[in-house]
């Protein structure tokens, strides 16, 4: 089993969303995020001042997959996430010690 | 033949109906007591309708003074500080509605429209002795005093309010409480009374230096403003300003309000006139004017500095309009207005961007920078538009003109009158509001502890939290 983190632009969850879905990923948790990498941010004025907001705002993906569906899994991502510029985002991948059901303490692949 | 015939009956009815009336109307000569008792009742009747119009007016606008408030300025102000002190901040202003409410009743309204001195009123209206609902003939003479006492009410409650913008986000609920209610009484009535009140130094009919104040621009503007700056001085700055980035958490709210704020304003200064009549209508014309002109001065003023036109620049704008032409709305001509606007558009993001960051002072919603600013040239800029015509101020002379009223009249002597009027504003509102703050600071103790500073004042203060993201 394998955590898939995805870090992406707030404007493409839908498409990813869909394109996970399609290749067979049921679960999912959306976090909102800010963040940035080298993408660098702007500035704001209220009342004059000049504010440097260099906190983007950015949606995180966390799915765990078996196995088998791991590089599907991250094509889906990779060909709906992508613009071409910088702020796209990054995905980062870590093995998963164990998954469990609450519902019905189903462990193991099984539960996810 | 017929048709003679038609034009002379025609002509025969017509030539017929004076005397068909006189044969069939009822004899109208009265006797003389009846008369009387008729044209008693009749100048009654005439008094009651134009009670009933003028009274509508100015309850209405008694209320949307009370809008300006509250919603105007809890989210006006409200959504200028971060999520952590919304309620905090609204608390503020509210709490203005609930206390000056009550002081006013007990013993406000005495101390400023009762008779007294040329200072101060007296205390014979405390409790409301002697406020009946029938006409002060000083205080607008077709409405129940009641009507005045209520209309002006709000006005006390508002004064207080504008200046927790100066200190937002760092003072205690219990010290502001206290220290806002006693600013009320011992500065707030005594200026109202010095310009409204009978036999007040600086009254507009009858005072020593009589001053053109129509709706408040030295009492309610210059006093707060000023005020507001004194505070800003004295508490010192936030925790981390101006180092740490404060933006306004929502200025979404901060529209509403602004928007509720201009809506209110023509209560706030038509009401003014005290009746439902022209002069009404020239000051709702002006306050119109002037929030508009003074919308589109800051915009560009902005626009040119800044390289953007903002969403906050134009409700500021608008409201420094306003502001301004708060004591000219009831003396000048409408092109006036728009010019008081501008220059109010223009000088008070000058204000704001550059001379507060010069001084360094942390004036937090700039309620020195709108309305100090801006009461303060009102106040002046009364003095050199005033028309006669508008406002027939000094009366009228033999051949029924008015008399000149302020310098575009050629009475230059009243911007002197109102330099006195500023000058006395600022002074008392300077000695008066250090006086309470020093004696509040130190009794009470005035600013939140740097922890309570940093969790905010809704947690700190309330033990509540504006948003709730999770509920």
């Amino acid at each position: 089993m394998f955590k898939i983190e995805a870090v992406i632009q707030p404007a493409k969850l839908d498409v990813v969303k869909e394109a996970l879905i399609e290749a067979g990923i049921e679960g999912m948790t959306i976090l909102e995020a800010r963040g940035h990498g080298r993408q660098k941010g702007h500035t704001e004025f209220y009342r004059g001042r000049e504010y440097t907001i260099d906190l983007l705002p950015k949606i995180k993906i966390e799915l765990v997959v078996s196995d088998s569906l791991k590089e599907k899994a991250v094509q889906a991502i990779l060909g709906t996430a992508r613009t071409g510029h910088i702020g796209d985002g990054k995905i980062f991948i870590s093995p998963v010690e164990e998954a469990i059901r609450i519902r019905n303490d189903e462990r193991g692949e099984t539960a996810i | 033949m017929f048709r003679r015939a038609m034009k002379l009956l025609i002509l025969l009815v017509f030539l017929g109906m004076p005397a068909l009336a006189m044969a069939v109307a009822p004899d109208i000569r009265p006797s003389p007591p009846a008369t009387q008792a008729q044209v008693a009742a009749l100048e009654q009747s005439i008094r009651d309708a134009q009670t009933s119009g003028d009274n509508a007016w100015v309850l209405i606008s008694a209320a949307l003074v009370l809008l300006m408030t509250a919603p105007g300025l809890t989210l006006f102000y409200g959504g200028l500080v971060r999520r952590k002190n919304i309620l905090g901040t609204m608390m503020q202003s509210f709490a203005m509605m609930g206390l000056i409410t009550v002081l006013w009743a007990l013993v406000g309204y005495s101390l400023a429209f009762g008779a007294g001195n040329g200072f101060i009123g007296g205390f014979e209206h405390i409790f409301l002795r002697g406020v009946s609902l029938a006409p002060n003939p000083n205080y607008g003479g077709t409405i129940p005093e009641q009507t005045f006492m209520v209309y002006q009410m709000m006005f006390a409650i508002i004064t207080p309010a504008l200046i927790t913008g100066a200190f937002a986000e760092r003072v205690k609920f219990s010290s502001m409480a206290v220290f806002l209610s006693l600013w009320s009484l011992l500065v707030y009535c005594p200026m109202a009374h010095m310009i409204w009140g009978v036999g007040g130094m600086l009254n507009t009919a009858g005072g020593r230096w009589p001053v053109f104040d129509f709706a408040g621009g030295t009492v309610v503007h210059i006093t707060s403003g000023v005020a507001a700056l004194v505070c800003a001085l004295y508490l010192g700055k936030r925790a981390g300003y101006p180092q740490e980035d404060m933006p306004p958490h929502s200025l979404v709210l901060s529209f509403a309000g602004a928007g509720l704020l201009w809506f209110g304003w023509f209560g706030f200064n038509a009401g003014s006139a005290l009746n439902a009549g022209p002069l009404a209508t020239s000051a709702f014309i002006n306050t119109q004017f002037a929030a508009a002109a003074g919308a589109i001065g800051w915009v560009i003023a902005e626009w040119m500095q800044n390289g953007k036109p903002t969403a906050l620049g134009a409700i500021s704008g608008a409201v420094a309009g306003l502001a301004t032409i708060t004591q000219a709305s009831g003396f000048v001509q409408p092109m006036s207005a728009l010019l008081i606007g501008l220059i109010a558009g223009v000088v008070c993001p000058f204000m704001v961007f550059r001379v507060k960051k010069f001084f360094g002072y942390d004036d937090s919603l700039d309620a020195f920078g709108v309305h100090g600013v801006g009461g303060t040239m009102g106040a002046l800029l009364t003095g050199l538009f005033a028309s006669g015509a508008i406002n027939a101020v000094f009366g009228k002379d033999a051949s029924g003109h008015p008399n000149p009223a302020g310098a575009i009249d050629g009475n230059w002597h009243q911007v002197a009158n109102q330099a006195v009027g500023m000058g006395i504003g600022w002074s008392l509102s300077i000695v008066g509001t250090l006086a309470l703050l020093f004696v509040v600071d130190k009794t009470m103790g005035l600013r939140v502890t740097p922890a309570e500073e940093s969790v905010g004042l809704d947690l700190s203060q309330h033990n509540e939290e504006g948003y709730d993201l999770n509920a």
